[in-house]
């Protein structure tokens, strides 16, 4: 029987291995209504100029694939070859080794602290280093998202380029930002904690009730995709989705003056604030 | 101390068989065999409960707003057998609930580390026997509070088991943001003291209570386990339990911890202010990520004991593995940060527990590095025990790995609460915790009741668990790559997951399996509890203090004093001709004297 339990750990890294390949080679065969072979078990569709959170990505998956096939594969043979009903040599009566526990503390101490230092320079591109204009000053947000149970309220600051001005453009749940730019939106909550999460543009922030915080990314590619809560909000956390739309300079222009010249002609243009 | 059990122990000689006598030997017992039994079916209970609600949220993933079968209509006649939106947070928070503060942290501290403690380092029982009493009645309000909680308005807790505020704070932000949020923070704040009471008596009884000669390097690296976590929860509690109150003031006295000025909720703005949120959110993780190795400590302690075991050969590394498990306590302490990378906490600060977090799998590297030198060279024997604790390093292994991904701060923006994190807990807390404990029931189950159980279908149980278990949790690395957000009721509504609908299902079909096969585990257990074949004191030929007394053990433990001349993990040694080496053994020359 030893021979199948070690077949069966041995079984781990195959499956494992085998399941992201798959995935990401877009041959997973479980998608689909019918189990037929489709796109999409890997990431959603990249459409910023930044790769590099996918590219940590990576570099963590194969340095640590690397260590799930060694240790999976090391498991294995040592299962295989001291299975007690096959092996006849005597027990290697050992405590241990201080050679070895010195080569395997200080091995992964210095892979790991190279990914901790290799990630730093994406983190404060992510976090710290606020977008800029060519003359230096920093760049002022596209829009402000106000997360609220269970909707997203988009304020567009308007040409006077400053939120909370009479001119300033709302809308609900769709946020329009033009290509290839460098977009910086303004992100609240009214109620309780949100997550303003953009799967295709690999951006994730919570929303905090009291904190103003600042988000940013370059779109390149136009479409339209998903904006998600990515923090629990509530009952209704489930439907508070949003859309976002990436298009041109043009095309961008003329959806905000058409939405700005409905919101003028519409009664209901605001949504009504109960005091 | 050791008055008072002897007192009791004469005193249970003396007694007849009154109602008296049943009521405090079985139920309001002070032995720290019968607490520890106590927890052990309490928590195996509450397991049930959590392996329910699992299956719950595992159905509205795979067949969304769809009638469940048979139980639906039960549970839920008003919604026609559905689960409603609401209902599936109070799934998520309450599973989550269960699963740790019901029966992973007592499973471990309270069921093993009662039964074991006092066993292994040769006491007669506990240090203080009345607080462990309390400690496990103290549960019972927790208990009470708990499921008290699924009766109230909304059907239970809905704020997830991290209980953010400022949905958590205010009455008014959810359906079940009354009574129930309230019961459940009285739940945590009373298992909290349970769990404070057994650490100052764990912390105790192993600095005062060892058997003659057995020095703290001769203790089983269980004990070690519980001895640090001991420590951690000690240090950690408090700070989780201040937290407790203070939200517990904003809800029921109005002050404003953790609520900003201006809020406006359903409509109706608060009357309170001045808080921080994030606060929560720091003095939580402060308890709850200690409580990470709270729930994992133990669990890779008493594997290494099954590994030395039924490898035949003594521990590689022991030291190494003292340290490392005070490593992983150590730097638990600076680590909490990162639940917070994305949470609006001081980017500058995410460097920090970034770097700390990486370091932190350092002695998890090690550890794992050890256990496979342990097995190395020895004479394998694939018993039921051995197959468990071997899968927890298989498994182990991905839970720890894949955390390297959620440590890095820019790849956790992309996985954060998505199912990654999910694979990433599930890995270590299911596939590794509960299958080390598992394991462990398989391998004291002869001491705690002194029968054996079924090694048959003990293997069956495993190899089923195993394969569901990797089905179930492997593919939600690839959910969560694809960006699928955890604690959603609906996700497919979003065109980004839509397609993942049908990988769900077949996760789903594995979780149904891999909960079905735990009736032959039920099984198995009771069977064997009444049936089973009788095991004698030591069926495993182990080293372990524990082994030398009775099965199951009397009243008081051992039926000679324990003097220990060695550490646990003498198997295989060329002083004596059989292949374990009990530390009460005196040496062999000393035998050599006597004959």
């Amino acid at each position: 029987m030893g021979r199948v339990w070690s077949i069966l750990f041995l079984t781990v890294p195959i499956f494992g291995v085998w399941t992201f390949v798959s995935a990401m080679n877009d041959w997973w065969p479980m998608s689909g209504g019918s189990f037929a072979f489709s796109s999409g078990h890997w990431f959603p569709s990249l459409d910023v100029s930044d790769h590099v959170k996918d590219h940590l990505f990576y570099v963590i998956l194969y340095l640590t694939g690397v260590v799930f096939i060694g240790t999976g594969a090391v498991l294995f043979w040592i299962l295989w070859r001291y299975d007690g009903a096959t092996n006849a040599d005597p027990v290697v009566f050992s405590h241990g080794s201080h050679a070895l526990e010195v080569i395997w503390s200080i091995l992964p101490a210095v892979v790991l602290l190279f990914i901790a230092i290799y990630q730093m320079d994406a983190w404060a591109g992510a976090r710290m280093r606020r977008p800029t204009m060519a003359d230096g000053a920093i760049k002022p947000p596209l829009c402000r998202v106000t997360g609220r149970q269970f909707e997203w309220r988009i304020q567009y600051p308007g040409e006077d380029g400053r939120l909370d001005t009479p001119d300033d453009l709302h809308v609900l749940n769709d946020l329009h930002v033009p290509v290839d730019e460098e977009i910086v939106i303004e992100i609240e909550s009214m109620d309780v904690l949100h997550s303003f999460f953009l799967p295709n543009m690999r951006v994730k922030q919570d929303v905090v009730p009291g904190m103003r915080q600042y988000v940013w990314f370059h779109p390149v590619k136009e479409g339209v995709s998903d904006i998600v809560c990515a923090e629990l909000c509530g009952w209704g956390h489930y439907k508070m989705r949003g859309r976002i739309t990436v298009d041109n300079a043009a095309e961008f222009d003329r959806w905000y003056s058409a939405a700005y010249a409905e919101q003028e002609t519409s009664q209901f243009s605001l949504p009504e604030e109960e005091e | 101390m050791s008055t008072t059990t002897i007192d009791s122990h004469t005193q249970a000689a003396a007694d007849e068989m009154t109602v008296g006598h049943f009521l405090s030997t079985y139920v309001f017992s002070k032995d720290h065999k019968v607490i520890g039994i106590q927890f052990l079916f309490s928590t195996l209970i509450w397991f049930v409960v959590g392996g329910m609600l699992a299956l719950g949220i595992r159905w509205q993933l795979a067949w969304p707003w769809s009638d469940m079968p048979i139980i639906g209509g039960m549970l839920f006649p008003e919604q026609g057998g559905q689960i409603a939106p609401e209902f599936y947070t109070v799934l998520v928070t309450m599973h989550a609930t269960v699963m740790i503060f019901l029966v992973i942290i007592p499973i471990l501290a309270g069921a093993f580390g009662n039964f074991l403690i006092p066993l292994m380092i040769g006491a007669d029982d506990m240090a203080f026997p009345t607080l462990n009493m309390l400690s496990y009645w103290f549960m019972w309000p927790a208990f009470f509070f708990f499921g008290g909680a699924f009766f109230c308005d909304g059907h239970g807790a809905a704020a997830g088991w991290t209980s953010y505020p400022p949905l958590s704070d205010m009455t008014t932000s959810a359906p079940s943001s009354g009574a129930a949020q309230t019961l459940w923070l009285l739940g945590v704040t009373t298992v909290g003291v349970s769990s404070m009471l057994g650490s100052v008596n764990y912390m105790t009884t192993i600095i005062q209570m060892r058997a003659p000669g057995m020095t703290m390097f001769r203790l089983p690296l269980t004990i070690w386990a519980m001895f640090i976590t001991a420590l951690l929860q000690a240090f950690a509690l408090p700070v989780l339990t201040a937290a407790g109150f203070m939200m517990l003031a904003d809800r029921l006295i109005g002050t404003g911890f953790f609520l900003p000025e201006g809020l406006v909720v359903n409509n109706s703005p608060m009357a309170a202010g001045g808080g921080q949120p994030l606060l929560w959110q720091h003095l939580f993780w402060f308890y709850s990520h200690p409580a990470v190795y709270i729930m994992i400590l133990p669990a890779m302690g008493m594997v290494s004991d099954i590994l030395a075991c039924f490898s035949r050969k003594p521990i590689f590394g022991y030291k190494p593995m003292v340290y490392s498990i005070c490593g992983i306590a150590g730097l638990g302490f600076i680590v909490w940060g990162h639940h917070m990378f994305v949470s609006g906490m001081n980017p500058g600060l995410g460097m920090t527990f970034m770097v700390a977090t990486m370091m932190i799998a350092l002695p998890s590297a090690v550890k794992t590095f050890n256990w496979l030198g342990t097995v190395y060279g020895g004479k394998v024997q694939f018993t039921t025990p051995m197959l468990f604790a071997l899968s927890f390093v298989s498994m182990f292994v991905i839970g720890g790995l894949s955390g390297i991904f959620m440590a890095a701060t820019p790849v956790d923006i992309v996985i954060h609460d998505t199912y990654f994190i999910v694979a990433h807990f599930h890995y270590v807390l299911f596939a590794g915790t509960a299958m080390a404990v598992f394991g462990s029931i398989y391998f004291w189950f002869p001491k705690m009741f002194g029968r054996m159980m079924n090694e048959t279908a003990g293997k069956i149980h495993f190899a089923l668990t195993f394969i569901f278990l990797n089905g179930t949790f492997f593919t939600m690395h690839i959910l969560g790559v694809g960006g699928f957000p955890r604690r959603l009721a609906d996700p497919y509504h979003y065109p980004t997951f839509s397609h993942l609908l049908t990988m769900n299902q077949f996760m789903t079909v594995c979780a149904i399996c891999m909960v079905a096969v735990q009736i032959i585990f039920a099984v198995n257990f009771f069977y064997s509890l009444f049936w089973g074949p009788k095991a004698g004191r030591n069926p495993w030929r182990a080293n372990g203090l524990e082994w030398q007394a009775p099965s199951p053990p009397g009243h008081g433990n051992f039926d000679f004093q324990p003097i220990v001349y060695r550490g646990p993990y003498e198997y295989g040694s060329p002083e004596t001709e059989e292949d374990f080496y009990p530390q009460t053994m005196p040496p062999k020359q000393d035998r050599d004297n006597l004959a």
